[in-house]
C-alpha cells in the first residue's frame, strides 16, 4: 500500500541518495529520454530494465557525469546527489566521480598489472595509506582474492572475464566511492561469473548504493530492491524516445504492477 | 553435384534443378588465383633471397682480402686510397652521429604532435593534419637535403662557430623532421586505436585528462609506439639524400656535430657514383658496408617484433 506512492512520496527509513527531477536527456537536439522522476535510496539496489535502446544507459552514465564525455549529450531538468544539482557549474565532474564509481557492460581493465589496475585510481587520488593493503583489502571486497592474491603482477587481461569483471569492481570500490553504477556488468560473463557478481552484490550493498542497468529480469528480481521500468515509444519525427514507467519496489514490480507495458514487459511478452 | 560424394538429399524431387551450383569452375578459377599469388609471392621472397646471398657472398669475398679485425677495430676509412684503410667504426660512427641528432627530434616532436593529434586536436582538425603529415612523410628526402645544406646551414652558421658547411648537425636535424611524420603518424594510429572503454574506465575512477593520457593511454598504446620508433631509427639509419648532401664525404671518426662525416649510405652513394671495377676491392667494400647496414636494420627489425609480441596487449 506504500510503494503505490513511492513515485512521489521521499522513501522511508532510508537516505535519498539521487534525486532526478523532471530530467530529458538529449544527444544534440535528439530527446532521447523524457520526463524522468526517481529517487535513489542509499545502501540499496536499484535496478533500471527494459528494452535496448530506451536509455537505460544514458540514464546511468548522468550520475556521474560521464556523458560529459560525449560532446553532443546533455540534459535538462535536475539531478541532485545528496541535494546537490551535479550539473551546477560549481560541480567538479571529476570529483564527482571519484565518489561514484562505474563498472561496465564490457571488463576493461587496464593493460596494466593486476596490482596497478587498482593502485592507478589510489594513487591518482592521492591515497596517502599503506598500497598493499588497500589492494588486499579491494580484491577481498570483490571476492578475486583468493584467485590473484599469488599473481598481483600479472596482466589484468590475462585473468578470466568474470575475473577481469570483478577486479573492476575491486578498482572501482578502492577509492571508496559511495556509489557504484554498474551498465549489464553481467552480460558478457558466463552464469557462474555472474553469479559470483550478484552474491557480492548482496555484500557490496552494506556499504554502498548501487545502481545496476540489466536487460535480465531474473538478476533484476534476484538482486535489487528496487526496480524502474523504461521503455520507449516512437515520435512523430521516426525516431524513438525512451521514458519511465514505473518505479518501484521489486517485488511489487514483479507481483504486481500498476501499468499494463510494465505487466507485459515483466511477463516476457515483449522486450 | 557429380562430384560430390555425400549421398542425394532426401527432398531431391522437391528441391528440383532450381540449385545447380557450378562448383567444378569455381574450384577451378580457386585454382588459378592460389597459383597466381603463389607465383607473386615466390617472385618476392626469390628476390629478397637473392639480395641477401649476393651481400654474403661478397661480403665473404671482402673479408678474405681484408681482415675481420682491421675492419671492425680500424679507425681509419679510406678503401680508395692507394693504402686502403678499413675501420667501419669511421662510418658507423657517421651514421650513430647523423641518426642521434635526427632523433633528438623526431622521437620527442614526433610523440608530442602524435598525442596531440589524437588526444587534443578537435576530430575536423585531425581529419586534415593527419593526411597533411602523411604527405610530409612522401616528400623525397633529396628536397629535404638541398634544404639542408642550403638553408639550414648558412641559418646554423650565423650562430655557431666553427661549423662547417657540410656538418653533421645541420644533416641530423633535417634528418629528423624527414622521420618525424613517419614516428608520428605511427604512433597516432596506436594512440588513436586506444579502445574508448579503457578511456572511460579511467575517467570513472576520478582521473582528469592528463591522467587519463599518461596513465592509461600512453601505456596502453606502448608497444606500437615503439614499433614506430624502432623504424624511425631503421630509416634514420638508412636515410641517404640528406646526410650525402649535408653531412658531407670525409670520413672522420668524430663526435663533434660541427665537422663533416661519412656515414655508411654516404659511402655506397660516393662509390657507386664512380665506376668501381667488378671484382675490385671498392666494389667488394660496397657490399661489406651494405652487409653491416643490413644487419643493423635487421637487429632493429627483431628488437621490435619481439616487443611489440611481448607487450602488445589484445582487447578481445
Ligand atoms: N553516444 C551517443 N550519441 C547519440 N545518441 C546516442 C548515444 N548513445 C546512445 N544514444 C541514443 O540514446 C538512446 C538510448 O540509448 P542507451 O542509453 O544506450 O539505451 P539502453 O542502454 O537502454 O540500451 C538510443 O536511441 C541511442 O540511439
Ligand atoms: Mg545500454
Amino acid at each position: 500500500m506504500q510503494s503505490q506512492t513511492s513515485q512521489s512520496s521521499p522513501v522511508v527509513d532510508t537516505e535519498r541518495v539521487f534525486h532526478v527531477q523532471n530530467t530529458d536527456y538529449y544527444y544534440g537536439s535528439n530527446l532521447a529520454v523524457r520526463g524522468v522522476n526517481l529517487e535513489i535510496p542509499g545502501n540499496k539496489i536499484t535496478a533500471f530494465i527494459g528494452p535496448s535502446g530506451c536509455g537505460k544507459s544514458t540514464a546511468l552514465r548522468c550520475f556521474n557525469r560521464l556523458n560529459d564525455l560525449i560532446p553532443s549529450a546533455h540534459i535538462k531538468g535536475r539531478i541532485t546527489y545528496r541535494g546537490v544539482d551535479i550539473y551546477d557549474k560549481q560541480v567538479d565532474p571529476i570529483e564527482l566521480r571519484r565518489r561514484i564509481g562505474m563498472v561496465f557492460q564490457k571488463p576493461n581493465p587496464f593493460p596494466k598489472s593486476i596490482y596497478d589496475n587498482i593502485a592507478f585510481g589510489a594513487r591518482i587520488n592521492g591515497y596517502q595509506g599503506d598500497m598493499d593493503e588497500l589492494i588486499e583489502r579491494s580484491l577481498k571486497a570483490s571476492a578475486l582474492w583468493d584467485e590473484v592474491k599469488d599473481k598481483l603482477q600479472n596482466s589484468g587481461l590475462s585473468i578470466s572475464g568474470g575475473q577481469q569483471q570483478r577486479l573492476c569492481i575491486a578498482r572501482a570500490i578502492a577509492i571508496e566511492p559511495e556509489v557504484i553504477l554498474m551498465d549489464e556488468p553481467c552480460s558478457a560473463l558466463d552464469p557462474i561469473s555472474t553469479l559470483k557478481i550478484e552474491e557480492l552484490m548482496h555484500e557490496l550493498k552494506e556499504n554502498y548504493t548501487i545502481i545496476i542497468v540489466t536487460h535480465n529480469m531474473q538478476q533484476a528480481s534476484r538482486v535489487s530492491d528496487k526496480t524502474a521500468f523504461f521503455n520507449a515509444e516512437a515520435t512523430e519525427k521516426g525516431g524513438k524516445v525512451g521514458y519511465l514507467v514505473e518505479y518501484d519496489d521489486t517485488q511489487k514490480i514483479f507481483s504486481d504492477p500498476q501499468q499494463e507495458q510494465t505487466r507485459d514487459y515483466v511477463s516476457g511478452r515483449f522486450g | 553435384m557429380t562430384d560430390s560424394v555425400l549421398p542425394q538429399s532426401l527432398g531431391d524431387s522437391a528441391r528440383g534443378d532450381r540449385w545447380k551450383p557450378n562448383r567444378s569452375l569455381s574450384k577451378l578459377t580457386q585454382k588459378l588465383i592460389v597459383l597466381l599469388f603463389g607465383a607473386f609471392a615466390f617472385v618476392s621472397v626469390a628476390t629478397t633471397i637473392g639480395i641477401v646471398l649476393t651481400l654474403i657472398f661478397e661480403t665473404i669475398e671482402f673479408f678474405l682480402e681484408v681482415s675481420p679485425w682491421e675492419f671492425f677495430t680500424g679507425t681509419r676509412w679510406s678503401p680508395t686510397f692507394a693504402n686502403p684503410r678499413f675501420g667501419i667504426i669511421v662510418l658507423l660512427c657517421g651514421t650513430f652521429l647523423t641518426s642521434v641528432i635526427g632523433l633528438l627530434v623526431a622521437v620527442p616532436l614526433g610523440l608530442l604532435s602524435a598525442v596531440c593529434l589524437s588526444e587534443y586536436a578537435p576530430r575536423s582538425l585531425r581529419a586534415w593534419l593527419k593526411p597533411a603529415l602523411e604527405i610530409l612523410a612522401g616528400v623525397p628526402t633529396v628536397v629535404f637535403g638541398y634544404f639542408a645544406l642550403l638553408m639550414v646551414t648558412p641559418f646554423l652558421k650565423t650562430f655557431i662557430p666553427g661549423l662547417s658547411t657540410f656538418n653533421s648537425l645541420s644533416a641530423g636535424l633535417v634528418l629528423g623532421f624527414a622521420v618525424l611524420p613517419t614516428i608520428a603518424s605511427l604512433s597516432e594510429d596506436a594512440i588513436f586505436a586506444v579502445p574508448l572503454s579503457l578511456r572511460q574506465g579511467s575517467y570513472a575512477l576520478g582521473a582528469t585528462k592528463r591522467e587519463t593520457v599518461t596513465g592509461v593511454v600512453l601505456p596502453a598504446a606502448l608497444s606500437g609506439i615503439v614499433a614506430s620508433i624502432v623504424l624511425g631509427v631503421a630509416r634514420a639509419v638508412g636515410e641517404t639524400m640528406i646526410v650525402t648532401l649535408a653531412a658531407g664525404q670525409s670520413p672522420t671518426l668524430t663526435l663533434d656535430p660541427r665537422s663533416a662525416v661519412q656515414t655508411m649510405t654516404s659511402f655506397i652513394v660516393q662509390i657507386t657514383k664512380g665506376d668501381a671495377p667488378y671484382g675490385s676491392i671498392e666494389f667488394k667494400t660496397l657490399f661489406a658496408v651494405g652487409m653491416t647496414l643490413f644487419v643493423i636494420t635487421l637487429v632493429l627489425n627483431f628488437f621490435s617484433f619481439w616487443f611489440v609480441r611481448r607487450f602488445q596487449e589484445k582487447y578481445e
